[in-house]
């Protein structure tokens, strides 16, 4: 049962990608496009050497949303506040970072916790309000999210946290010294950062916590049923918060990467929308720490192979199309393995019963 | 009397299960008919058959002659067929008038609801079977009688001959009862058909003019009740010997485990369910605690727990006390709980039973090590509960929800007798399983007790508390107002009891 289990896991995603190249497919020859070609284009672009590491490096943040995205489903929550949580993160582990002077992985170790506890409590206020006020962790991560924009802009001001570069009416903040920078990987004139083992292991404690540790059992099992969570004597309100806030720590981790291997400051160049890619990608990797592995890796290959397109004379945007797809078949054909597994389960345990009074007979 | 209803050959049956099978029933005309049977043995499948909900796979249904054929409940309430549920829909912040037309509104030109035909209507179907309803009234502010009231009214709107009624005395005081079966009179008297569905056997025996018994799926019995005891039905209902446990001469220990005293509570509605209520109980007994639902026993058992706090008053519990510990660490000093809703409080039901067996243990070896969860601990545990209670089960690696309620329950009562619990809360414990597996759990609860667990056994079943109980202890609005003595009391002095009369 658990080889058959595997083979449905497997099935549903692979299905849900073969239905979106086969819509993809109509609407590029309804405009005129020959379907092969452009998924020769994408593949050949996407999988050029110094493609792929830039296409990596975005899989790495997109993963982190998409764990963040997943420690939240595990408790029904949908915290669509990773944006802010992200971008307040690597603000706040930026000034930090540039405010002090560490040695080397002192210095690294520092700007990411300040990141993790920045993105956490940003996120338990949500936690907080969810808990205590019985308010739509929804409502006020969206709220949330704006906030967080209005104290960046507000603090990167160059006469309170940032500056302008020379010649340069771009804001950011200083920057940090080299002791606090990670090194990368140079792979075919690309640079890989090495920021990837943070998030393979981000992806390790994920799962061994939600699936070996009592704290993973009390959170699955707040998840589940609150009330059967509550009578088996976990305190499940708390239980929420502190999923809340975990998550937002993860989603605190997105951006640091980029920071950290690249930008070594934070600017307004930092991209929005993280939350509901990582809340996309967790549910079509199913909120296992594999799965959302390899749809990040998916989305970013997509994505980086996309300018191609514009030289095929085909519109980048076909890409969105196939991810939007494949989103949206990814939650039918899981829910129609879930049935399926359901149908299957209950007719085993009709026959175990049925042997039972036959054996009694 | 002429039949208005003839059931023949029903069968239906889902993916490995049988629900129905060759169900056969005839009703007559005006008549209550009650059917009975345990949970589970296929009442609720027959009644969804009746009201278009479910499919037959085979065999007829006719109605005053004519061959039904139901697609929906619309089409049952189209052929006269009206139901009752036990658990009332109505929308508390409107009208009585509001309530009944919801759905069913007659309207004019624009679809302008006709709110004073309605009116009229509801006015004279209250008065014609002295249901008693003011139309204006708002739903919110009804008794439980008065809202199963409306919900008689709200199928008697509809046009309905032919009555289901799905346990309707579930819910009702003992006077409520009584004016239920008047009003379930008046209705039959005006020529209406009702069936009855219960398990309560003094209930079906007073009111019913025919009684059917099904058991596992199918009719055993037809009777009248004239004709019969309810020791009859019972065996009918079991399909043998009532099995009577045997607990022997009391083996109450000196050790206090739980010490309430003067404990009120108000619940978040702000009514007082809890008033100045004080109970004890020692090492090695059996506590019945009965009374009619509703009069305190939920948030009592929530106050034990440590799931909700009382306002004034002490409670102990094995020590500790409830004020200031968590549940889990009432759970962890060793107290088990079978929750009276096993869906809700009982199980994951999206987890698999080996998951379920570390619920509520995740505190304490051997379901947990130190920070982790002891799955091979909890797998072997669990195949012992398995073996142990009889749960049908394939194997423990598939997910509660597969499982009938009452596998459900014999694993909930397994899981929270495991490890040699001090005191057991054990609500309902044998709400919906087989008489099989009620032996083993009764037979599993004298054990406890003998080993020196407290057993708390708060039940509807009257019988239950009777043959299990070292004393019962009679709850009444929030109160405990009467210890017997099982050996001595009779059901009539407890049910005088349970309605509040001080029994000397």
């Amino acid at each position: 049962m658990t080889q058959k289990k595997w083979f449905w896991g497997l099935m549903a995603p692979l299905a849900s990608i073969v239905f979106s190249v086969a819509i993809t497919s109509i609407i590029l020859l309804i405009k005129g496009a020959s379907p092969f070609g452009t998924f020769q284009v994408l593949w050949q672009f996407g999988s050029q050497g110094s493609n792929l590491v830039t296409e990596i490096n975005q899989t790495v943040a997109y993963y982190l949303a998409g764990v963040a995205a997943a420690i939240g489903f595990k408790m029904l929550l949908f915290n669509i506040g990773i944006d802010g949580q992200y971008r307040l993160a690597v603000f706040f582990s930026a000034v930090v970072g540039a405010q002090i002077h560490l040695p080397p992985v002192l210095h690294v170790l520092v700007i990411m916790v300040t990141a993790v506890v920045v993105g956490a409590l940003w996120a338990s206020i949500a936690g907080y309000l969810k808990v205590k006020r019985n308010i739509s962790e929804v409502i006020s991560n969206i709220m949330l999210n704006t906030i967080a924009s209005g104290i960046i802009t507000f603090l990167l001001q160059p006469t309170r946290l940032g500056y302008n570069l020379k010649n340069s009416n771009n804001s950011q903040t200083p920057p940090i010294d080299k002791s606090g920078w990670l090194p990368s990987f140079n792979i075919a004139g690309s640079h890989l950062y090495s920021y990837i083992f943070v998030a393979i292991l981000v992806g390790v404690l994920y799962w061994v916590l939600l699936n070996k540790s009592v704290f993973g059992f009390n959170l699955r099992a707040t998840g589940m049923s609150f009330r059967a969570a509550r009578a088996s004597g976990i305190n499940a309100p708390r239980m929420i918060f502190i999923t809340m806030a975990i998550s937002g720590g993860v989603a605190g981790l997105t951006g640091v990467g980029e920071m950290l291997g690249n930008t070594h400051d934070y600017s307004l160049s930092f991209p929005t929308g993280y939350a509901l890619t990582g809340l996309a990608l967790a549910l079509i990797g199913r909120s296992s720490p594999i799965g959302i592995a390899l749809a990040a890796f998916f989305w970013s290959f997509l994505e980086g192979a996309a300018p191609a397109l514009d030289l095929y004379g085909v519109p980048t945007e076909i890409v969105i199309v196939m991810q939007a797809i494949i989103i949206i078949s990814t939650v039918v054909s899981y829910e129609l393995v879930k049935r399926i597994n359901q149908l299957q389960q209950q007719k085993l345990v009709g026959q175990a019963a049925v042997e039972v009074k036959e054996e009694v007979k | 009397m002429t039949k208005v209803i003839e059931i023949q050959g029903i069968g239906k049956k889902y993916p490995g299960v049988v629900a129905n099978d060759n169900v056969n029933i005839d009703i007559e005309g005006g008549s209550i008919h009650a059917i009975i049977g345990e949970n589970g043995a296929g009442k609720s499948t027959l009644m969804k058959i009746l009201f278009g909900l479910v499919k037959p796979d085979s065999g007829s249904i006719r109605v005053r002659g004519e061959e039904l054929n139901l697609k929906s409940p619309q089409d049952a309430i189209a052929q006269g067929i009206g139901m009752v549920h036990q658990h009332f829909m109505l929308a508390d912040n409107a009208s009585v008038l509001e309530n009944v037309i919801l759905g069913s509104e007659p309207t004019g030109a624009l679809g302008k609801i006709k709110y004073g035909d309605a009116r009229t209507k509801l006015v004279e179907i209250s008065k014609r079977y002295g249901l008693e309803l003011d139309p204006d009234q708002l739903v919110a502010s009804l008794g439980v009688g008065e809202r199963q009231r409306v919900e008689i009214a709200k199928v008697l709107f509809r046009g309905a001959q032919i009555l289901i009624l799905d346990e309707p005395t579930a819910v009702l005081v003992p006077q409520e009862v009584d004016e239920l079966f008047t009003n379930l009179k008046g209705l039959t008297a005006n020529g209406l058909t009702i069936i009855f569905i219960s398990h309560k056997l003094d209930e079906v025996l007073e009111i019913a003019d025919g009684i059917t018994v099904m058991r596992r799926g199918t009719t055993v019995a037809n009777l009248l009740p004239r004709e019969t005891t309810k020791k009859e039905l019972a065996e009918y209902m079991i399909g043998g010997a009532l099995p009577e446990p045997n607990p022997g001469e009391t083996t109450r220990g000196i050790d206090k485990v739980l010490r309430v005293e003067k404990v009120n509570f108000t619940d978040p509605d702000g009514r007082k369910v809890i008033n100045n209520l004080s109970l004890e109980m020692f090492s090695g007994e059996i506590v019945g605690l009965a009374g009619v639902e509703g009069n305190g026993q939920s948030e009592l058992i929530e106050l034990i727990m440590g799931l909700v706090k009382a306002d004034s008053g002490e409670l102990e519990i094995v020590g500790l006390n409830a004020h200031d510990v968590t549940t889990r660490e009432i759970r962890d000093a060793g107290v088990g709980y079978i929750p009276q809703d096993r869906h809700r409080d009982g199980l994951l039901l999206g987890a698999t039973l080996w998951e379920n067996r570390v619920l509520g243990h995740q505190g304490t070896e051997p379901m947990a090590q130190g920070l982790w969860v002891n799955k091979s601990a909890a797998q072997s545990d669990s195949e012992r509960i398995v073996t142990e209670f009889d749960v049908r089960t394939p194997s423990i690696n598939v997910a509660a929800h597969a499982l009938s309620g009452g596998n459900q329950q014999k694993f909930i009562v397994g899981r929270e007798m495991a490890g040699s619990p001090k005191v057991i809360i054990a609500a309902q414990p044998t709400r919906g399983v087989d008489v099989g597996a009620q032996a083993i759990i009764w037979n599993r609860l004298i054990e406890a007790r003998k080993a020196g667990a407290a057993v708390l056994l708060i039940s509807a079943d009257l019988d239950e508390i009777f043959k299990l109980s070292d004393r019962i202890a009679v709850i009444f609005r929030g109160e405990i107002t009467n210890y017997l003595d099982p050996k001595s009391a009779t059901p009539e002095t407890l049910g005088m009891a349970m309605t509040g009369e001080k029994i000397a």
